[in-house]
C-alpha cells in the first residue's frame, strides 16, 4: 500500500498508458506546456513529446472531433476536457458521432475514444465550471460513463477504458484531485463497470458515486452506532450495476441515493425508478434522494456548500429513513 | 363495478370474499373494492348462487363492468347460460370511507405472510407509515394473546369475565364505528351553553355534602339532557330493520375510556326519573366497574342515547360518532370561563359547548336544535333539576 493523491493516480494512469501503447495520445486544452488545468499531465510533454501530448486550440468541438477521427483510424486517443461545462461545446461530436457511429455504420466502425473530464463543485469555480452532468451523459446509449472515486479506480479505470472498443467518458470530481488514498500496489487492473460496496451494512443502502462516496462513508461512520449503512459506489453510471443495487436494497429494504447532480431527471431519479420497478415489494420506506440544489452552482463558499450534498444532509436523510422504530 | 361515489370512474377489486358455487344473501359483503378514496366493502343486493367471477383481484375496471355472475333464486329454473347480472349494483356511499393504513410494500407483504391486520398497527416509519419492524412487533404480540376468531360488532359484549384485551376492544370499537359511519347519515349541531348558574349552584350544593358524595357537573347535565329528550322522542331509541323505534325509557350511556385503551358505553336507566344525587352515585359506580370490567350486559345494551364527555381532557367541542343502533349522541365539551355577551355587555361566564350528532334518517336539524335549546334552558334552572 502506498499513499498517493487522486491527481497522482490520474497522472500515473495517463503516463503508463502512453508508455504501454504507442497508439495512445493525450489531447486537450493546456495539457502540454501548462501540464493540465488540474496538473494531471504535468511533465508528460517533455517525456513523450508534442506528437503524443498535444495542446489543442480552444475548440472542444474541433479536438473531440479530431480524436474521434483518430480513434476510427486506429489510434487510442485520450481527450482531456477541462470541465464538464465545456464538454457541452463538444456535445454534438460526443452524442451524434462518437456514441452513434457503431450503430449507424451497421457495426462496421467502432470509436475507441476515451474522454476524461473534471466534474462537480467544491472549489469555488462557480457556475462556469462546477456542475455535475455525468447523469446527462448516462442518458446516451453508446457511451459508457464511469466515475472513479478511489485512487485505485483513478489509477486503473483509464486502462480498462482504453481497452474498451467503444467510447468511454471518465468523470473525475474536482474535489478528489487532492484527496489522498492508499493505492493497492498489487492491483494491475480494475473492471470498467460494476458497482463496489465500499462499506457493508444492514439498515440502509446509500447509493452514490464520485466525490459523494467519501461523504457517504463519513456519514455512515458517524451514524454507525445507531444505523448500519451500506455504501455503494456505483463506479459506472452507464451501464448501471442493477444486480448490486437490487441485492443491497433487498437486504436493507431502504435506499438513499446521493447525487451531486440536480434532482429533476437526474441519475438518482433513474435509480429510484429501477428500484420501484424491481424491488418495490422489498422497500420498507419510500426511496429518498439527497441531490444538488436546483440552482447554478454558486460562487460563495457557504452557498456552494449548501448547494450540494454534505455529510450532515446525508445523515439527516438516513435518520429520517430508518425512523424512530429502534 | 358499482359507483361508490359520484366522482368514481374506475375501481380495482382487491379481494373477493366469494367463490363460484357459494351462496350469497342480499347484504353480504362480497368484495373489497379500491377506489381513489380508499377500500370499500361491496355488498350484494340479490340473493343467489355465484356462478362465475369475471374480474380478478388487482384488475382495474370501469364503473359498470360486470364483476361476477350470480344465479338469483328466481333464476334457478332457467338454464345456466342466463344473462350476466351485475352484482353489487351501484349504491352511493354514505358517510366516510374507512381509512387506509399507509404501509410500506415490504410491510404489506410481510403482514400478509404473518397474517397481521395492518389496520390495527401504529406505524413508526416516515409520516407514520407502517414498516416491516412494526408488522413484526405486532405479529409477536398477536402470538402472545389468544385471538377471537370472529370480529364482534358489539362493544365489549358480555364483559362479566373481565376487561377484554385492548386489541379485541379496538376491533369491536372499529367495527361499530365503521358501521355507524357507513350506515348513518350524521348531522351535527352545536351551541354554547352558559352554565354560570349551574356552576354556582354546584359549589353551594357540594359545600353541604361529604366529599365522597360530591356532585360533578355532568350529573345535572345528564338530567337536563334526559328531560330534554322526554320532549324530543325522535332522538331516543333505536334504528332497526329500516325504521326508527322510539324507546319509552330514557337510558343514557356514558362513554368511559379504559386505561388499557378502548371504550365502553354503559347506560344509566330512566335518567329522567332519577334525582341528581342518584345519577351521580350510579355514574360513579358505572365508571368504577367499567374500568374494572365488571359491567352487566344489560348495562351495555340499554342506552338509548349516548353521551361523550371529553371536557376534562381539555377539548372544547365533541363531534361524536353515533353508536348504532342508536340515533343520537350528545357531546359535552369542557366548561371554561369565556367571554359572554349579554344585554350589550361583555362579561366572563362559565360556558360549555354542547353538540348533538344525530341520524338524519330519523330527525332533522330543526328538531336537533330544539333539543339543544331545551337542554340549555333547563340548565339555567339547576335547582329544579
Amino acid at each position: 500500500m502506498k499513499e498517493i493523491t487522486y491527481r497522482e493516480a490520474c497522472h500515473d494512469a495517463v503516463r503508463s498508458a502512453l508508455m504501454a501503447d504507442e497508439r495512445v495520445f493525450l489531447i486537450g486544452e493546456d495539457v502540454g506546456s501548462y501540464g493540465g488545468c488540474y496538473a494531471v499531465s504535468r511533465g508528460l510533454l517533455s517525456e513523450f513529446g508534442p506528437q503524443r501530448v498535444r495542446d489543442a486550440p480552444l475548440s472542444e468541438s474541433a479536438f473531440v472531433g479530431a480524436a474521434i477521427g483518430a480513434a476510427m483510424a486506429g489510434m487510442r486517443p485520450i481527450v482531456e476536457l477541462m470541465t464538464v461545462n465545456f464538454s457541452l461545446l463538444a456535445l454534438d461530436q460526443i452524442v451524434n458521432n462518437a456514441a452513434t457511429l457503431l450503430h449507424m455504420s451497421g457495426g462496421q466502425i467502432n470509436v475507441p475514444l476515451v474522454i476524461r473530464m473534471a466534474t462537480g463543485a467544491g472549489r469555488q469555480l462557480a457556475a462556469q465550471h462546477s456542475h455535475s452532468w455525468e447523469g446527462w451523459y448516462a442518458h446516451i446509449p453508446g457511451l459508457k460513463i464511469v466515475t472513479p472515486s478511489t485512487v485505485d479506480d483513478a489509477r486503473w479505470m483509464l486502462h480498462a477504458a482504453l481497452a474498451d472498443p467503444d467510447p468511454v467518458l471518465i468523470f473525475e470530481h474536482v474535489n478528489l484531485y487532492n484527496e489522498k488514498g492508499a493505492l493497492n500496489e498489487s492491483l494491475t487492473a480494475v473492471p470498467l463497470t460494476g458497482a463496489a460496496i465500499r462499506r457493508p451494512g444492514n439498515d440502509l443502502s446509500i447509493i452514490t458515486y464520485g466525490a459523494c462516496v467519501n461523504k457517504a462513508l463519513r456519514a455512515a461512520t458517524e451514524l454507525a452506532e445507531k444505523i448500519s449503512c451500506e455504501v455503494i459506489d456505483l463506479r459506472s453510471l452507464r451501464p448501471l450495476d442493477e444486480a448490486t443495487i437490487l441485492a443491497s436494497v433487498r437486504k436493507t429494504s431502504r435506499a438513499l441515493i446521493v447525487d451531486e447532480g440536480w434532482r429533476s431527471g437526474g441519475i438518482g431519479a433513474e435509480i429510484s425508478a429501477r428500484l420501484m420497478e424491481q424491488a418495490f415489494y422489498d422497500l420498507d420506506v419510500p426511496v429518498a434522494r439527497v441531490c444538488g440544489a436546483e440552482v447554478p452552482i454558486p460562487y460563495p463558499k457557504h452557498l456552494e456548500d449548501a448547494s450540494i450534498p454534505q455529510v450532515t444532509s446525508i445523515k439527516k436523510a438516513a435518520e429520517t429513513l430508518v425512523g424512530s422504530h429502534e | 363495478m358499482p359507483m361508490l361515489g359520484a366522482d368514481m370512474e374506475k375501481g380495482t377489486v382487491v379481494k373477493w370474499f366469494i367463490t363460484p358455487g357459494a351462496h350469497v344473501n342480499r347484504g353480504d359483503v362480497v368484495a373489497d373494492v379500491e377506489t381513489d378514496k380508499g377500500v370499500i366493502a361491496v355488498e350484494i343486493w340479490q340473493s343467489g348462487d355465484v356462478e362465475q367471477i369475471l374480474v380478478e383481484p388487482g384488475q382495474e375496471v370501469a364503473v359498470g363492468t360486470v364483476l361476477a355472475q350470480i344465479r338469483s333464486v328466481e333464476d334457478k329454473e332457467r338454464p345456466s347460460v342466463s344473462e350476466p347480472k351485475i352484482i353489487a349494483e351501484s349504491k352511493p356511499s354514505e358517510g366516510e370511507i374507512p381509512q387506509r393504513a399507509h404501509a410500506s410494500p415490504l410491510a404489506k407483504r410481510i403482514a400478509e405472510e404473518l397474517g397481521v391486520d395492518l389496520i390495527k398497527i401504529k406505524g413508526t416509519g416516515p409520516n407514520g407509515a407502517i414498516t416491516r419492524a412494526d408488522v413484526e412487533d405486532a405479529a409477536k404480540i398477536l402470538k402472545e394473546i389468544p385471538q377471537p376468531t370472529v370480529i364482534t360488532e358489539a362493544v365489549a359484549a358480555p364483559v362479566t369475565t373481565g376487561v377484554p384485551s385492548s386489541d379485541q376492544m379496538r376491533r369491536a370499537v372499529a367495527a361499530a364505528m365503521v358501521r355507524s359511519k357507513r350506515d348513518i347519515p350524521h348531522y351535527y349541531l352545536q351551541t354554547d351553553v352558559n352554565v354560570q348558574k349551574l356552576m354556582s349552584w354546584l359549589t353551594e350544593e357540594n359545600r353541604r355534602i361529604p366529599v365522597t358524595e360530591r356532585i360533578l357537573a355532568v350529573a345535572p347535565i345528564m338530567k337536563a339532557i334526559a328531560l330534554g329528550l322526554r320532549e324530543s322522542p325522535e332522538f331516543n331509541g333505536f334504528y332497526k330493520d329500516g325504521a326508527f323505534q322510539r324507546h319509552s325509557d330514557i337510558n343514557l350511556g356514558m362513554i368511559i375510556s379504559l386505561r388499557g385503551g378502548g371504550l365502553v358505553a354503559p347506560g344509566i336507566t330512566a335518567v329522567d326519573a332519577a334525582t341528581v344525587p342518584e345519577i351521580m352515585g350510579r355514574l360513579s359506580d358505572l365508571i368504577e366497574r367499567g374500568r374494572r370490567g365488571k359491567l352487566r350486559s344489560s348495562e351495555i345494551t340499554s342506552p338509548t342515547v349516548t353521551i361523550s364527555s371529553l371536557g376534562e381532557q381539555g377539548v372544547d367541542v365533541v363531534y361524536g360518532v353515533i353508536y348504532p343502533p342508536q340515533v343520537a349522541l350528545i357531546g359535552l365539551g369542557g366548561i371554561r370561563e369565556r367571554p359572554w355577551a349579554e344585554g350589550g355587555m361583555v362579561g366572563a361566564a362559565h360556558l360549555m359547548t354542547i353538540t348533538i350528532s344525530a341520524d338524519h334518517r330519523v330527525s332533522d336539524g330543526h328538531l336537533g336544535s330544539r333539543l339543544l335549546n331545551r337542554i340549555s334552558e333547563l340548565l339555567q334552572n339547576p335547582e329544579a333539576l
